[in-house]
C-alpha cells in the first residue's frame, strides 16, 4: 500500500513537471489560426514556426555567439580559478585565509548592485558589444564558485604528494603543474558543467554588455523576438524550444556529470 | 606578505640559485592568485566602491556632469512608497522560493531515496528545468498563465468558470513568479538532499527502528539533524539566488502591472536604462547588496550552529 502511494506520487510529480514542456511543444507545432486548446496536440504537421524563427531572428548566429562566449569563459575561469585555489588550499597562512574568505564572499555581490559603475567601466574601456569584455566580466563573477570548488578539492589531496615531488627536485610550480593539476579532472568536470550552464543561459550581463545584434546571445535575441511578436505565440514558442535544444541534448547525454557535478559542488561546502 | 619580502630579496641580485630558492619557497606560489585578485578588484570591488559614490550623486547614466546630492537618493528611497513594495517583493522572491524549494526538494528526495523503480527518470525530469535559461523558463510559463488561450484558462473554461488574468494582479503575479522560480530550481535542492540522505549511515535508522521509533520520530530526530549540512548549503544558496531574481520577472511581467511585481534588481535596471536615474539606481543597488549580505550571513551563521558532527 505504502509502495503504491510512492509510485503514484512519483508518477504525478513527473506529469506535473512535464506539463510546461508539453504545452511548449504543442504550441510550437501549431499554426496561428489554430484556436483549439493548447492542451490538444495539432493533428497536422506544421514546422514553419521553426524555419521562420530561425531565419527571422538569426538564432544560428546567436547560438554561435553563445558558444564562443561560453568556451572562452569556461577556459579562462578554470585557469584563473585553479591558480588561485592552489596556494589558498596549500598554504593557509592568515593572509591567505583572509584572501580565500574575501574571494568566496564575493559570491554574494549581486551583478545588478554593481550594474551602474560596471556598465560605465566597460563603456570607458570600449568593451560594450565585444566578446572580451563579456568574457572577462562573466569570468570574474563565476570565479568565487570556481575557487571554492577547487580549494575544497585540493585540500582533500594528501600533502605527501607535494612533499615527495619537492624531495625529487621539483620546484613549487613544477609540483603544481605536473602532480596536482592532472589530479583535478573530476572536479574540473563539475566546474565545466556549472559554469557552462551559467554562461550559456546568462541574461543579466548580456542585456547590458551586448548591444550590437552581431554579438548577441540566444536569450537576448529571443527576448527581443518575444516583445516584437507578442501576438504570434506559436512563433515565440518555437524560438524558445529551439534555444533550449542544445543544452537539453547535452544534458541527456552527459546526465551523470550534470547530476554528480551539482550535487558534489554543493555538498563539498 | 611573504611574496613582497622574497621579491625584495631577489631584486638586483637575481642569480640562478636565488631564483631557485624563491621558487622553492611556499610564498612564491602566492603569485598564482594575483590574476584572480586583479579581476575581482577591477570588475567587482572597484565598481562596488564607485556605486557608493554614484549613490550620492544625481548622475543620469551618460552625461559627464553630475553633482553631489548627499543622502538625497536614500531619503527619496525611504519616502517613495514604491520602494517598500519593491523591497517586499524582493523578500517574497527570495524567502518564498527558499521555503518552497527546500520543503518540496526534501520531500522529493525522501521519496526518491528508496528503491522505487524509475526513480532515475523522475530525477531526470525534475532536474531538467535547471538547464533551461531562466528567461526562457519565464516564457514557457507565460504560455500557461496568459489570458487568451493560456493553459490554465483553458482548464477554467472546461470547468465552466470565468477566465482569470493570472499575471494582471500584482500580488498574485509575485507569487506566481516565486512558484516558477521554485519549479525551475527545486531540482538543485532535491539533488543536494539526495546526496545528504545517502550519506546518513543506515545503522542509525535501523537501530532506531529496533527501539521501536516511528517514521516521523526517525525523521525528526535522526534524518533531520544529520541532514543539517545539506540544509545549510541549500538554504543559503537559495536565499542568495532568490533575492537576486531577475530574468523570470523580466520575461513574465517585466515588473508590471505598473510597479507591482518589480524586484530591486529589475527596478534598478529599469531606472538606469529607461529612467536615466543612475544615482538612484546605484542607491537601490547598495540596498540590495545590504539585504543579501544580511540574509546570507545571518542564515549561514544560524544554520551552521545547528550542525552536528558525526
Amino acid at each position: 500500500m505504502k509502495k503504491a502511494i510512492s509510485y503514484l506520487a512519483a508518477f504525478l510529480i513527473s506529469i506535473v513537471h512535464l506539463i510546461p514542456f508539453y504545452i511548449l511543444i504543442n504550441l510550437a507545432l501549431k499554426t496561428r489560426q489554430d484556436t483549439n486548446s493548447i492542451w490538444i496536440p495539432p493533428d497536422y504537421l506544421y514546422i514553419e514556426n521553426f524555419t521562420n524563427v530561425w531565419t527571422q531572428s538569426h538564432l544560428g548566429l546567436a547560438l554561435l555567439n553563445d558558444l564562443i562566449i561560453t568556451v572562452c569563459t569556461v577556459a579562462l575561469v578554470i585557469f584563473v580559478g585553479v591558480f588561485a585555489a592552489y596556494p589558498l588550499a596549500r598554504f593557509p597562512t592568515r593572509w591567505n585565509n583572509a584572501i580565500y574568505t574575501l574571494s568566496v564572499a564575493t559570491l554574494i555581490v549581486p551583478a545588478l548592485t554593481v550594474l551602474v559603475p560596471l556598465y560605465k567601466l566597460v563603456v570607458d574601456l570600449r568593451g560594450i558589444s565585444t566578446y572580451w569584455a563579456m568574457v572577462l566580466v562573466l569570468t570574474t563573477f563565476f570565479l568565487p564558485t570556481v575557487i571554492f570548488l577547487y580549494t575544497g578539492f585540493i585540500r582533500t589531496i594528501p600533502r605527501e604528494l607535494d612533499e615527495a615531488a619537492l624531495i625529487d627536485g621539483c620546484n613549487r610550480y613544477e609540483t603544481f603543474f605536473r602532480i596536482i593539476f592532472p589530479l583535478l579532472k573530476p572536479v574540473t568536470a563539475s566546474v565545466i558543467i556549472i559554469i557552462m550552464l551559467g554562461v550559456w543561459n546568462d541574461y543579466r550581463f548580456s542585456l547590458f554588455l551586448l548591444q550590437k545584434r552581431s554579438v548577441q546571445t540566444a536569450p537576448l535575441v529571443l527576448s527581443q523576438f518575444f516583445s516584437q511578436f507578442q501576438n504570434d505565440l506559436p512563433l515565440a514558442a518555437a524560438g524558445s524550444l529551439l534555444s533550449l535544444i542544445p543544452m537539453a541534448l547535452l544534458y541527456l547525454f552527459l546526465q551523470k556529470y550534470f547530476v554528480s557535478g551539482l550535487a558534489e559542488g554543493a555538498v563539498k561546502g | 606578505m611573504d611574496i613582497l619580502r622574497s621579491f625584495k630579496n631577489n631584486i638586483g641580485k637575481v642569480r640562478g640559485n636565488q631564483l631557485k630558492k624563491f621558487f622553492d619557497s611556499p610564498g612564491s606560489l602566492n603569485l598564482m592568485y594575483i590574476p584572480a585578485l586583479f579581476m575581482f578588484s577591477v570588475f567587482v570591488y572597484y565598481p562596488l566602491a564607485q556605486g557608493v559614490k554614484f549613490s550620492f550623486t544625481n548622475w543620469n547614466g551618460y552625461s559627464p556632469d553630475y553633482s553631489l546630492v548627499g543622502l538625497e537618493n536614500y531619503r527619496y528611497m525611504f519616502t517613495d512608497t514604491r520602494s517598500y513594495k519593491v523591497i517586499l517583493n524582493t523578500l517574497i522572491y527570495g524567502l518564498g522560493s527558499t521555503l518552497f524549494q527546500n520543503a518540496l526538494g526534501l520531500a522529493y528526495a525522501m521519496l526518491l531515496n528508496t528503491n522505487l523503480k524509475g526513480r532515475v527518470i523522475v530525477r531526470t525530469i525534475v532536474y531538467f528545468p535547471v538547464i533551461v535559461a531562466p528567461l526562457i523558463m519565464g516564457y514557457v510559463f507565460y504560455f500557461i498563465f496568459q489570458y487568451d488561450g493560456g493553459a490554465l484558462n483553458d482548464i477554467l473554461l472546461v470547468l465552466g468558470k470565468e477566465p482569470i488574468d493570472w499575471l494582471g494582479n500584482g500580488p498574485r503575479a509575485v507569487w506566481l513568479i516565486t512558484l516558477v522560480n521554485t519549479f525551475q530550481y527545486m531540482g538543485v535542492s532535491m539533488l543536494i538532499y539526495l546526496a545528504g540522505l545517502q550519506a546518513i549511515p543506515k545503522e542509525y535508522l535501523e537501530a532506531a527502528e529496533i527501539d521501536g521509533a516511528s517514521g516521523f520520530y526517525k525523521f525528526l530526530h535522526i534524518t533531520l539533524p544529520l541532514l543539517m549540512p545539506a540544509i545549510t548549503v541549500s538554504i543559503v544558496l537559495n536565499i542568495i539566488e532568490g533575492l537576486k531574481l531577475f530574468d523570470v520577472i523580466i520575461s513574465l511581467t517585466n515588473g508590471g502591472p505598473g510597479y507591482a511585481s518589480h524586484s530591486l534588481s529589475t527596478m534598478m535596471s529599469d531606472l538606469f536604462f529607461a529612467g536615466q536615474n543612475a544615482g538612484f539606481a546605484a542607491a537601490l543597488g547598495n540596498l540590495m547588496f545590504a539585504i543579501i549580505s544580511f540574509f546570507g550571513i545571518t542564515s549561514l551563521s544560524f544554520l551552521r550552529r545547528r550542525e552536528i558532527d558525526l
